[in-house]
């Protein structure tokens, strides 16, 4: 499953990515700009993200806020950062096509101007807000940045939590937005990419019309931190206003599209992806010592990590999840995965990697992806390639990367318990520190 | 080529929209099976419409239909629970059931060349569950767990009690889930009973989105779908009488750093005139990021990372109502500007031609986007078949919206929202948020324990 594309870089250094698709009279303009929370530093965490909201404030020609004229044009908008990149995207009737680029371009290169200390301020108790609402007040809310904050150590940039930390959003200063944008917002450090109703040699034309302009900045290093090891396990407990203890296990595995990652992605559905799954069988289904269960290959730019995660049924311990976890990644590593669970990987991982290229915008529709496979490995055409890897797997490889990467105790085990009742928790486990 | 920035260049005229044809046709049984042409990708999505949902929970039994459904992928005929699931992992689907107070819907996503087999799956668990009483046992004690887990879930919490308070022991008075109390006092045999009244063939619709022929879905699904008979036997739900709901309503959460808050009352039914100038005025109230609501509470004070409202259409009068979580020091502040705000709407703080014309061109402009992807045609198909609603429907749509006034929007604001008999109910820390709450003038707060609903 290919899809057809161009690829065009302007003399300032964006990457301008087109495809076209003519199903729909509607056209996605989506941008990626490579950087992240993983660029942060410890004392100043959650800024990258934090900037993705002034993002949408008004830039120097606009300066009313970014919604509006969009959505008055049918526009769905919105954007996302992460740990490796952030990402903003408009879904537009083809009207309206060069207002997203006209919006899109100011704030590219004009955002400044417009940026006063009563906005900055504004956002900062909006992303307190969002910070309380999908973190701090919510069941398990800490847990993933405990998870985080055990596997890598202090100054690796997947230490921090995107969201960052309390006290670093507080201490942000407006002038340092101004720094962060000259150095991460610019067209040498960014890809567009437009998928839609649209002709490509018209599209390009807008896309220069609009970008050709701005100034490029300077390159940016990229991050390149030593893999951490992990020597032995890290016992955290989080107490959190919960009813029922949740166990989570984490291992440091390799990153995105690098060797292992797509036998771990597979073992991990294997082992506990849907009613199918070992450990839905075993825990769920059997035993009905946990209400749910499930696995993932975290895998991102720099490095990845696997995480199971299972919810104690009442009365049931943490302990008995342990052991049983431990006896399946014991026994995929040892016996490996019967043919019909590698075919079923295979399969699904086929469906859901079309199902992806439904849209043309939005989060993981084609312009994303396109962008992503650009951004992260400068090849936009790697659909194929990508798939393939998947195609490749065979029983022995993923039974020898669950071996190397998941077959041993060098890991964290974080407890989730009710409040008082660290005694819930794995023996010896000691209080993980966020907040 | 310079670029003019000294204004935002004008969209020319919106590309026409058409919704593709909808095929239908009757088997004999009473099922009703309806297709839309979907060609741009091969991905089909098979959807299993029933016209019965919680409301149709006998009194005493809330949570009955929702089990029920939960129950028909548990096994059936020759195959165990495991065993469906492994043969739907096979052609890449997975099973969704959503369950919603006027419907049961089934959905099944899967590449074009598994089509057959996942709609004879779906016919296996829809018509011949297998309904044991251990998986019965099993699945009852999850639910009563997800029960216990979401005591934990500040917004899980409002939902369940905002429906209480407003509806009572009426039909839409309780969440799909039940109560604690309700699951309990079910047997197996209450779930044989409600599949054998309730999931037939007679209110039934199965959907197919897809690069495939009607005639071929048709003989497929009359193949497979052989066997499933009768209208349903309980008629639908009727409407109850409403008790007065108190005006302000606490849930404590000590320490909790924002309150999660429900405002609303019951407001109207999906087919009334005023459905198109009530989606209008939602959007310009509260339905959008550049709504009166949002705007004020997130990017004017900074209470929150984003607020919503949203009037909940359904077969009976549903409810309208506000949510959002707010910094906890704001609590009382945020109640004052949301009920302000619906006053305003009303005609006190009259509707502009700026605003209308954003939120309708929010409404119609994108339109299309709506119904790119096989899933969305196809619940987009249920609709229709849900509530009646013409072929035209989707067509006309944008026209309709269009056609919406400032008077309009002020006219069913007045007439469908009253913020004097609205219900608030906060999820929040009590000693904290009581302090500033005599203010509101909304009488003394009713205090619940969050296991009370």
């Amino acid at each position: 499953m290919n899809i057809g594309y161009s690829k065009h870089t302007l003399a300032n250094g964006l990457d301008v990515l087109i495809h076209e698709d003519h199903a729909c009279p509607i056209v996605s303009v989506n941008i990626w700009y490579h950087v992240g929370s993983k660029n942060e530093v410890p004392g100043r965490t959650g800024f990258a993200h934090f900037f993705e909201h002034l993002m949408f404030e008004g830039s120097e020609h606009h300066d009313k806020g970014y919604f509006p004229p969009l959505q008055g044009a049918g526009a769905l908008l919105n954007g996302s950062t992460n740990a490796d990149r952030t990402n903003y995207w408009e879904v537009v009737p083809t009207n309206a096509f060069e207002l997203a680029l006209w919006m899109e371009s100011d704030r590219m290169g004009y955002l400044l101007p417009a940026l006063t200390a009563a906005k900055f301020q504004n956002q900062r108790d909006v992303v307190l807000n969002e910070r309380r609402q999908s973190y701090e007040n919510r069941p398990y809310g800490l847990a993933p940045m405990a998870m985080l904050a055990g596997l890598y150590p202090p100054d690796h940039p997947y230490h921090w939590p995107t969201i960052g930390q309390i006290a670093d959003l507080h201490a942000a200063r407006v002038e340092e937005v101004r720094e962060f944008f000259a150095t991460y917002y610019h067209p040498a450090n960014a890809s567009i990419a437009i998928a839609g109703d649209v002709d490509t040699a018209d599209a390009l034309t807008m896309v220069r019309r609009y970008f050709e302009d701005l100034q490029p900045g300077p390159a940016v290093a990229p991050v390149r931190p030593a893999t951490p090891v992990l020597n032995g396990e890290t016992r955290l407990v989080i107490e959190d206003r919960i009813e029922l203890p949740r166990l989570y296990l984490g291992w440091i595995t390799p990153g995105m599209f690098a060797d292992d990652d797509a036998e771990l992605d597979l073992a991990a559905d294997i082992l506990a992806n849907g009613k199918t799954s070992r450990l839905y069988k075993r825990l769920v289904y059997e035993l009905r010592a946990a209400t749910d269960v499930s696995a993932a290959q975290n895998s991102r730019e720099i490095g990845g990590f696997v995480q199971i995660a299972a919810t104690a049924a009442p009365g049931r311990t943490l302990a008995e999840l342990e052991r049983v976890i431990v006896e399946e990644v014991g026994r995929l590593a040892s016996e490996g995965p019967t043919d019909d669970e590698i075919e079923r990987g295979r399969v699904q991982a086929e469906a859901q990697f079309v199902y992806r290229l439904q849209t043309v915008g939005g989060f993981g529709g084609k312009s994303d992806q396109l962008n992503a496979y650009n951004v992260l490995l400068k090849d936009p055409g790697y659909f194929d390639r990508d798939l393939a890897r998947y195609h490749r797997v065979t029983a022995a490889s993923l039974r020898d990367a669950v071996r190397r990467y998941l077959a041993h105790s060098n890991r964290v085990t974080l407890s989730v318990v009710p409040k008082g009742k660290t005694i819930y928790g794995m023996p010896g486990s000691v209080p993980s520190l966020v907040s | 080529m310079t670029v003019d920035r000294s204004r935002l260049p004008v969209p020319g005229k919106t590309p026409p929209f058409h919704f593709p044809a909808v095929e239908r046709s009757t088997l004999s049984n009473g099922l009703r099976v309806w297709t839309v042409r979907h060609v741009s990708i091969p991905v089909a999505t098979v959807m299993l419409l029933v016209r019965r949902g919680s409301a149709a929970d006998p009194a005493g039994k809330e949570g009955l239909s929702a089990i029920t459904a939960d129950m028909l992928d548990e096994g059936t005929g020759s195959l165990s629970s495991i065993e469906i699931h492994e043969a739907l992992a096979r052609v890449g689907a997975q099973l969704d059931t959503d369950i919603g107070p006027d419907a049961t819907l089934m959905t099944v996503t899967v590449l074009s060349r598994f089509l057959r087999p996942a709609v004879g799956l779906l016919a296996d668990i829809v018509v011949r569950p297998s309904l044991k009483e251990e998986d019965f046992e099993r699945v009852r004690q999850l639910r009563l767990h997800r029960l216990v887990q979401l005591r934990d879930m500040p917004g899980a919490v409002a939902d369940r009690a905002f429906m209480r308070l407003l509806y009572g022991n009426h039909p839409y008075g309780h969440t799909p889930l039940g109560s604690e109390a309700s699951l309990s006092a079910l047997s197996v045999d209450d779930v044989r009973a409600y599949h054998a009244a309730n999931v037939r063939p007679g209110d039934a619709t199965l959907v197919v989105a897809g690069d495939c022929s009607h005639a071929e879905v048709e003989a497929f699904a009359a193949e497979v779908f052989a066997g499933w008979t009768g209208a349903p036997s309980a008629a639908q739900p009727e409407a109850a009488a409403l008790l007065e709901a108190p005006r302000l309503n606490i849930i404590p959460r000590p320490g909790a750093p924002q309150s999660e808050l429900r405002i609303g009352h019951v407001a109207v039914a999906r087919n009334t005139p005023d459905y198109h100038a009530l989606v209008a005025a939602n959007m310009v109230l509260g339905g959008q990021f550049v709504s009166r609501i949002n705007l004020n509470l997130r990017e004017h004070k900074g209470f929150t990372y984003g607020a919503r409202t949203s009037f909940d259409f359904r077969r009976l009068p549903g409810p309208f109502s506000l949510q959002v979580s707010v910094q906890t020091g704001a609590t009382a502040d945020a109640i004052h500007e949301s009920l302000e705000e619906i006053a305003g709407i009303r005609g006190l703080k009259p509707v502009t031609a700026d605003e209308l014309s954003v939120g309708v061109a929010a409404l119609t402009r994108g339109y299309a986007r709506n119904f790119e992807t096989a899933e969305q045609l196809a619940r987009a198909v249920t609709q229709l078949a849900l509530y009646e609603l013409p072929d035209t429907y989707f067509d006309e749509f944008v026209e309709r919206v269009e056609a919406v006034t400032a008077a309009d929007v002020m006219r069913v604001a007045y007439q469908h929202l009253d913020p004097s008999r609205m219900t608030t109910l906060i999820v929040g820390d009590y000693g904290v948020v009581s302090r500033d709450l005599p203010k509101l003038s909304l009488g003394v707060p009713q205090v619940f324990a969050g296991d009370t609903f």
